[in-house]
């Protein structure tokens, strides 16, 4: 099968190698990967504040790069874009009249998965350790992105793959499913709610004595992570895609303050 | 322009883009599936849920039962419409309340209702599954006051009257009769969501179901 | 009767009343979230709230199909909305009640005034209502020299307490009990010096305290929950009794009720009634529900009036995209599972409608430009929860974005220098819409690297940014882009290893 990827923008840029698991994994499964040089950004902090007009440039340059038949699927390791490119994208252009975008943009939407419903959904993956060979041996607890969760009913299927990696242990997250308090420009605007409501999720993940926190969203996991960081706290974050992408022979590193078993630095 | 027609006005312009009605789906249960039994069963568990005191009573053993949840009460009100024959055994006993009958022709007055210590009515129906009893208003069940001032509620319902959901219900009532519904003794849960039973309603509710 | 509007389009007439924010919402959620008892109150009754609507709620297994007909009888109201007023109006007036029509605020305020004047009365008793809450009907009243008694136990506590309710449902939400009692020790005329603060015992107290206003009143204020076309029929939902007082004993009834509130057809309150009480206290069905067409002779009060309100709800109706909000049945379960009311509870939304629903029907009702109800739709982190959770289904999220986008394009009109997000957003267009840009910019990465310093962190950021920095860090950004390594490094087929990583510090 042929996978484009949509390495979203903030994983381009501040998190590559959540990118560089993806194509790892698709590439262990025998798939070939391709990353469409026109992309950028899905728009949804655009779309989120309110943005529409700047939203319309954006939404445009993403259809236009993934508007074409050189792939099966696309796939992007983030509940919140998918979420975006499947259910804003139609709705900006329509609020900015442009019934063609709107069409196009429709297409788009439906070859696009988020990473755990491509690997559960269309490739069959059960077993992390048994098909991927993942291996992590840390305890590690989850937290469910409200996008992943709400806007695309992806219920279990990251917690699923990540606990049936090799080696791990999972501690279950009291109250996982409240948001983490990001919410794009939330967290400026509303700086001390959003605060408020990260602290919380920082003491409910330090309360399970884990590791590091797992999940599908790198703007969350950025959000948690830098209130915990803040705190001064040695519990990491990690994308579960780097964690399928360990393994034995290579294990992933988190960096941060805390170093685990297998990190070269 | 009247208020009327300005705010007609207001929402005609309002709805220029002419919204379409959807077609309601209504793919939820309008039936019951229970069991005379299931349902008599679920109902009582509701009521009793809800700090209700429940008898499950052959008919012919009411004015009996009846007399003996009485026993020590001094006064009750009726309405005029409750069968006689329920309240045949308050009469030979001396220290029977004093029955008050509420009738077109004679009301109560707040005064007298707040002075008498139960009131006993019937029922139009009742739905199992939420544990909710229906007042409609007819001649056994008496003007909605009546069933509200004192503080005591002995409410007789026959089983056949039971039905299990909503829907049921609502296809039996008329919608034009004043009515009460009733689910379990007045109650708040205003103070820290910890639920209290009696307020401002009765503060006793008993239910007889008639087997 | 057709719904084809041939007259001349009206621009949106807006509300007034209690549904204008006078502080913005940021402003007023940080004072309330430094209330340390509230917060504990807040998080108390909203987590006990949430887990008995999940319990009741999961055991209906058609409990979507209801919700799926809930919306659709809404929307289908909505769309008919002229032709079922009118008919309700016909069915409610042939049973010898009176309808009344106020545009706004002020015109229902003097309707209740006047209707209360005719009876020659100075007192009411009154049943919880949003509605006469929306229009400040207590305020009003008490300037006209008319004391309006507030029966319900919560709204009692508020009332005396000189407060404002802070939930739509539980309205005293953010008081616990000793608080109860000492606002009962202080107001209560004749009190029982020995209170205790179990809830039984205030609730009695409560009971003792209203008991002679009940049976000696002469006119009852209330709202109504439902009101059906097809028969004329008014609902009142309540738990404790004081709404059946209300309802029955007084001679005159004056019901406040929104045009919104209106169902089809009275077979229409099998899907409410089971959609209400679940989403809103949790329970299989709520203590208390009274039904009653115009004047039954004989039972209850014999004047009854309705007064049917717009007050900017002819506008929200003309917002497409934001109309739905109408669909609301008022049951709170978006409040109670909500992450930002659960902590900053519902005053700082300085409206009668506070939560999700207030977030959007506050600013549809008055307009976006009402100075700081423009403030209120960014009161989300857009999480969904309260979509999930809506009984009648209404996108809340969807229309909170819409709502930003009134602001942003009502603020742009309005304001001739772009502010700081207006050039943050107008950047990030830049960087966005082309793979080229935002290559070009990400080049720039290492010198992120270099303002992170040594311990690969950055803890300050200028400006609006400064609202992230305040509580969290950001990591040292990477060496190079993505993009750049596919394009420099990647290898077809060969599996990339997450361990060899080329990045120094990205992990926060």
């Amino acid at each position: 099968m042929k996978i484009a990827l949509f390495a979203t923008c903030i994983v381009d840029a501040m998190y590559p190698r959540t990118a560089q698991a993806t194509v790892a994994l698709l590439e262990r499964l025998g798939h070939e990967v391709v990353f469409p040089s026109g992309q950028a950004c899905c728009g949804q902090m655009h779309v989120n504040s309110g943005y529409f007009k700047e939203a319309h440039a954006v939404v445009a340059n993403h259809v236009e790069a993934f508007d074409t038949d050189d792939y099966d699927v696309a796939v992007a390791p983030s509940g919140s874009c998918v979420a975006s490119v499947k259910h804003q994208h139609e709705l900006v252009a329509r609020r900015c009249g442009d019934a063609a975008l709107e069409a196009r943009a429709a297409v788009v939407g439906a070859k696009t998965y988020e990473l755990s419903q491509l690997l559960t959904d269309v490739l069959g993956i059960t077993n992390a350790a048994e098909q991927l060979g993942s291996y992590f041996p840390h305890k590690v607890t989850y937290h469910p992105s409200c996008h992943g969760m709400r806007l695309l009913r992806l219920e279990d299927r990251q917690l699923n793959l990540l606990a049936s990696v090799g080696g791990i242990e999972m501690v279950e997250l009291p109250e996982a499913e409240q948001c983490c308090g990001f919410g794009g420009t939330f967290s400026m605007k509303n700086a001390d709610v959003s605060s408020a409501m990260n602290a919380d999720k920082a003491a409910n993940i330090c309360g399970t004595g884990a590791e590091l926190c797992s999940g599908g969203d790198a703007s969350c996991l950025l959000h948690i992570g830098g209130g915990l960081s803040r705190q001064g706290s040695d519990v990491g974050t990690l994308h579960f895609a780097e964690i399928l992408a360990s393994t034995l022979e290579n294990p992933a590193t988190v960096s941060g303050v805390v170093k685990l078993a297998g990190s070269k630095r | 322009m009247s208020a009327r027609e300005d705010i007609m006005n207001r929402i005609k312009s309002a709805l220029r883009d002419a919204p379409e009605t959807p077609v309601v789906p209504r793919a939820y249960r309008r039936s019951s599936t229970m069991s005379d039994a299931q349902r008599l069963e679920q109902l009582v568990d509701r009521l009793v849920d809800y700090k209700a005191n429940v008898f499950l009573t052959p008919a012919a053993d009411v004015p009996a039962k009846l007399a003996e949840l009485l026993a020590g009460t001094s006064s009750i009100v009726v309405p005029h419409g409750l069968p006689q024959e329920w309240l045949s055994a308050l009469k030979d006993d001396a220290g029977a309340p004093a029955v008050h009958v509420d009738s077109p022709e004679r009301r109560l007055t707040v005064a007298e209702l707040d002075a008498v210590d139960a009131v006993v009515t019937g029922a139009a129906t009742a739905v199992s599954e939420t544990g909710t009893i229906m007042l409609d208003g007819s001649d056994d069940q008496g003007r909605r006051i009546i069933s509200l001032v004192p503080d005591r509620h002995i409410c007789l319902l026959h089983a056949a009257d039971i039905v299990e959901v909503l829907p049921e219900a609502i296809a039996r009532l008329e919608a034009s009769r004043p009515q009460t519904w009733i689910s379990g003794p007045s109650a708040t849960s205003d103070i820290e969501l910890e639920r209290v039973e009696g307020v401002h309603g009765p503060r006793t509710l008993d239910v007889m179901i008639l087997t | 009767m057709s719904n084809t509007f041939l007259g001349m389009p009206t621009l949106p007439v807006f509300g007034q009343g209690n549904i204008n924010a006078t502080e913005s919402f940021p402003q007023a959620a940080r004072r309330e979230l430094a209330n340390t008892q509230l917060r504990a109150n807040l998080g108390h009754a909203t987590h006990t709230i949430r887990d008995k609507r999940l319990k009741v709620v999961a055991e209906l297994p058609d409990w979507e199909d209801m919700r799926n007909a809930g919306s659709a009888i809404k929307d289908a109201t909505m769309a008919n909305l002229p032709a079922l007023l009118e008919q309700f109006e016909a069915n409610f007036t042939a049973r010898g009640g009176i309808i009344h029509w106020a545009r706004d605020a002020q015109e229902a305020n003097e309707i209740v005034t006047a209707l209360i004047r005719e009876t020659g009365e100075t007192e009411v008793v009154k049943v919880k209502s949003m509605a006469t809450q929306e229009i400040g009907l207590n305020e009003y009243l008490e300037e006209q020299g008319i004391a309006a008694y507030e029966t319900d136990l919560a709204e009692l506590i508020v009332q005396l307490d000189h407060d404002k309710p802070s939930h739509i449902l539980v309205p005293a939400i953010h008081k616990n009990r000793s608080q109860v009692r000492e606002i009962f020790l202080r107001e209560m005329p004749v009190v029982d010096p020995n209170l205790t603060d179990e809830p039984a015992r205030l609730a009695e107290a409560a009971r003792k305290h209203l008991r002679k206003k009940f049976l000696s009143a002469k006119v009852a204020v209330s709202g109504a929950n439902f009101g059906l076309a097809d028969t004329g029929t008014l609902t009142v939902v309540e738990s404790e009794g004081n709404g059946r007082m209300c309802l029955t004993l007084p001679e005159t009834l004056i019901t406040v009720m929104g045009i919104e509130k209106l169902l089809p057809t009275w077979s229409d309150l099998e899907v409410f009634m089971q959609l209400l009480p679940r989403s809103s206290t949790g329970e299989r069905m709520n203590p208390y529900t009274s039904l009653w067409t115009g004047v039954t002779p004989g039972d209850g009060p014999q004047n009854v009036h309705l007064v049917m309100l717009d007050n900017g709800r002819t506008a929200a109706l003309a917002d497409e995209y934001g109309r739905t909000a109408l669909n609301c049945i008022r049951c709170s379960a978006c409040m109670n599972v909500c992450p930002v009311y659960e902590r900053t509870g519902g005053h700082a939304y300085g409206s009668t409608y506070p939560g999700p629903i207030g977030a959007i029907l506050s600013p549809l009702m008055t307009g976006i430009k009402s100075e700081e109800n423009s403030s209120l739709p960014y009161a989300s982190s857009l999480c969904g929860a309260c979509f999930d959770a809506c009984p009648v289904k209404i996108n809340i999220p969807e229309i909170l974005v819409h709502l930003r986008g009134e602001d942003v394009d009502s603020k742009r009109a309005k304001l001739k220098v772009p502010t700081q997000m207006d050039l943050m957003m107008k950047g990030a267009q830049w960087a966005f819409s082309s793979g080229s840009h935002l290559n070009l910019l990400e080049k720039g990465l290492p010198l992120g690297k270099l303002v992170a310093g040594r311990d690969k962190v950055i803890k300050k950021l200028p400006g609006i940014a400064g609202g992230w920095t305040q509580s969290r860090n950001i990591p040292a950004p990477p060496s190079q882009s993505f993009r750049q390594w596919w394009d420099k490094e990647h290898k077809p087929g060969a599996a990339v290893v997450p361990g060899t990583t080329i990045n120094e510090g990205e992990q926060a």
